[in-house]
C-alpha cells in the first residue's frame, strides 16, 4: 500500500525529471514574448496567445502538439490548411479603410517599391544556402505583414513558422525604431525639409470605392494566381465594409471572426516552438534576415522616393518612401515623426497613409508575384 | 499683419498650447491635433501674439481650416 502511494506521489515529481534544459529555455524565451506583449504592447494580440502556447508546448509529457494534442487539432485545423491567415485577411479587409489611395494615386507607386527587400532577402537567403522553399517564407519577413507571412511558410516551410511570425510580428511593432536611422542616413538635409501639398480630402465616391476590392482581386488574381486567396479575402473583407448594406457581416469580420481567429492563430503558432524545432541557428538566421528585409524594404522604399523627388521637381518628400511596407498605420506615423523634426510645420501623415495603405496591398500582391514566379521557374 | 494657423489635415483638436494674447515665436506649438490616432502639434508659421484661438478642445476640424491667428 505505501509503496502504491509513494510511486503515486513520484508519479506528479515525473514532470519534473523529464524537464529537458531546452524547453526551460524555450519556457524563458516566452516569457519574454509575454513581457513584450503585455509590458511593451508589441504586437499584444498576438504575441501574448504565441507566448504561452510557446509555454504549453514545453510542458514534458503533456503532449499538446502530439496526434490528437489540443495544440496541435488548431494547427492541424488552422494553419496547415492554411485558413486562419486567410480568414484574418477578411478581419483586416473590413477594417481597413484604402480612402488615402485615391487621394494621391501616384504615391502608391511606393508602395510597390517598399516591396523590393523582399526578392533581395530572398536572393541573400539563397545565397546563404537556406533550402529555396525556406528562403521564400525568410524573404516574406519584408512584407512586414504578419498573415502573408504565415501563408506563405505554413505551405512552403512550415518548419520554420514559429521563427518567421515572431520575427514578423515583433518586427512590426519595432518599425519605429528600425527606418528611423535608414531614413536619416538615405536623404539630405534639404530633402528631408520638403513640405509637401495639404491633401485635400476627395470626395471618393461609393461607386469607386465598391469597384476597388472587385477590380484589385480580379487584375491581381489573374497576375499572380496563388495570391488568391489572400488578396480575394483582403478585398471581400473590404467590400464587406465600404458597400453599405452588409454590416452584420462587416462588424462579424472586423470583430469576433478577427478575434477568435487571432487567438487560435497565436496559440497553435505557439504550438511550433517546441524546444527540438526552434533551439536551432537556423532560427536566429530567420530572425536576423527577416530584420535585413525590413531594413531593406525601408532602403528600397527611400530611394524611390528620392527618384520620385527627382521627376517631381522637389514636390515629393522621399522620405514618405518608408511608408511603403505594410506595417499599417506605425509607417505612416514614423514618417510624420521623422518630417516634424526637420521642419516643424511639415506633415507628411495624409501623404504616408496614401504609401501605407499602398503597401498593404502591394505586400499581398508581392507575395503572390513571387510565387507565381517561382512555379513559372518550376522551384515550386 | 495676422497670420493664421490652419489644420494641417482632418482631425480634432486635443489640447489648446497658447493662451490669446500670449507671444509666441517662430515653429512655437499652438495647438495639438489629433489624427489617425497620433499626436499632431501645430505650430506657429510665424513669431507674434495670438490674437484669437478659434477652436475649442475636442472640436473636428478639416484640413485647412483655421485655428488660431497670430500677429
Amino acid at each position: 500500500m505505501e509503496s502504491a502511494i509513494l510511486s503515486g506521489a513520484l508519479g506528479l515529481l515525473d514532470g519534473m525529471f523529464h524537464l529537458a534544459p531546452g524547453q526551460v529555455v524555450m519556457m524563458a524565451i516566452a516569457g519574454v514574448l509575454l513581457y513584450l506583449g503585455i509590458r511593451k504592447g508589441f504586437e499584444p494580440l498576438l504575441l501574448v496567445p504565441i507566448g504561452f502556447g510557446a509555454i504549453l508546448v514545453n510542458i514534458p509529457q503533456a503532449e499538446l502538439m502530439a496526434e490528437g494534442g489540443t495544440l496541435r487539432f488548431f494547427y492541424d485545423f488552422g494553419i496547415r490548411t492554411e485558413i486562419f491567415p486567410v480568414l484574418i485577411f477578411i478581419g483586416i479587409g473590413a477594417m481597413t479603410d484604402f480612402g488615402p489611395l485615391f487621394s494621391n494615386p501616384k504615391i502608391i507607386m511606393l508602395g510597390a517599391a517598399g516591396q523590393f527587400g523582399i526578392f533581395l532577402t530572398l536572393l541573400l537567403a539563397l545565397a546563404l544556402g537556406f533550402d529555396k522553399l525556406d528562403a521564400v517564407a525568410i524573404a516574406v519577413i519584408g512584407a512586414c505583414d504578419g498573415p502573408t507571412s504565415i501563408y506563405v511558410s505554413s505551405r512552403y516551410a512550415p518548419h520554420l513558422l514559429g521563427a518567421v511570425s515572431v520575427a514578423a510580428y515583433s518586427y512590426m511593432s519595432l518599425v519605429p525604431l528600425i527606418q528611423p536611422p535608414i531614413m536619416r542616413a538615405l536623404t539630405t538635409a534639404r530633402e528631408k525639409q520638403i513640405v509637401m501639398e495639404m491633401v485635400q480630402q476627395a470626395p471618393v465616391s461609393k461607386t469607386t470605392r465598391i469597384l476597388f476590392p472587385i477590380v484589385v482581386t480580379i487584375v491581381a488574381s489573374i497576375i499572380a494566381p496563388l495570391g488568391t486567396p489572400l488578396i480575394g479575402m483582403l478585398m471581400l473583407g473590404n467590400l464587406l465594409r465600404e458597400c453599405g448594406v452588409v454590416e452584420r457581416l462587416k462588424l462579424t469580420s472586423e470583430n469576433e471572426i478577427a478575434n477568435i481567429v487571432t487567438l487560435l492563430l497565436g496559440l497553435a503558432i505557439g504550438g511550433t516552438m517546441a524546444a527540438d524545432g526552434f533551439l536551432r541557428v537556423e532560427t536566429l538566421m530567420v530572425l536576423a534576415l527577416g530584420l535585413v528585409a525590413i531594413g531593406l524594404d525601408t532602403v528600397m522604399g527611400v530611394l524611390f522616393g528620392k527618384l520620385m523627388c527627382l521627376f517631381t521637381r522637389g514636390k515629393i518628400n522621399p522620405l514618405i518612401g518608408a511608408a511603403g511596407i505594410s506595417a499599417f498605420p506605425m509607417a505612416a506615423r514614423v514618417v510624420q515623426r521623422e518630417g516634424q523634426r526637420y521642419n516643424k510645420k511639415n506633415h507628411l501623415l495624409m501623404h504616408a497613409m496614401s504609401a501605407n495603405a499602398g503597401g498593404q496591398i502591394g505586400s499581398v500582391i508581392a507575395a503572390a508575384v513571387m510565387l507565381s514566379v517561382l512555379k513559372g521557374m518550376g522551384i515550386i | 499683419m495676422a497670420t493664421s494657423v490652419t489644420a494641417p489635415m482632418v482631425g480634432k483638436i486635443l489640447k489648446i498650447e497658447a493662451d490669446t494674447g500670449a507671444t509666441v515665436e517662430e515653429d512655437d506649438v499652438i495647438i495639438v491635433m489629433e489624427a489617425m490616432k497620433m499626436e499632431i502639434p501645430v505650430v506657429a508659421p510665424a513669431g507674434g501674439t495670438v490674437k484669437t484661438i478659434k477652436v475649442e478642445v475636442g472640436q473636428s476640424v478639416e484640413a485647412g481650416e483655421e485655428l488660431a491667428e497670430i500677429e
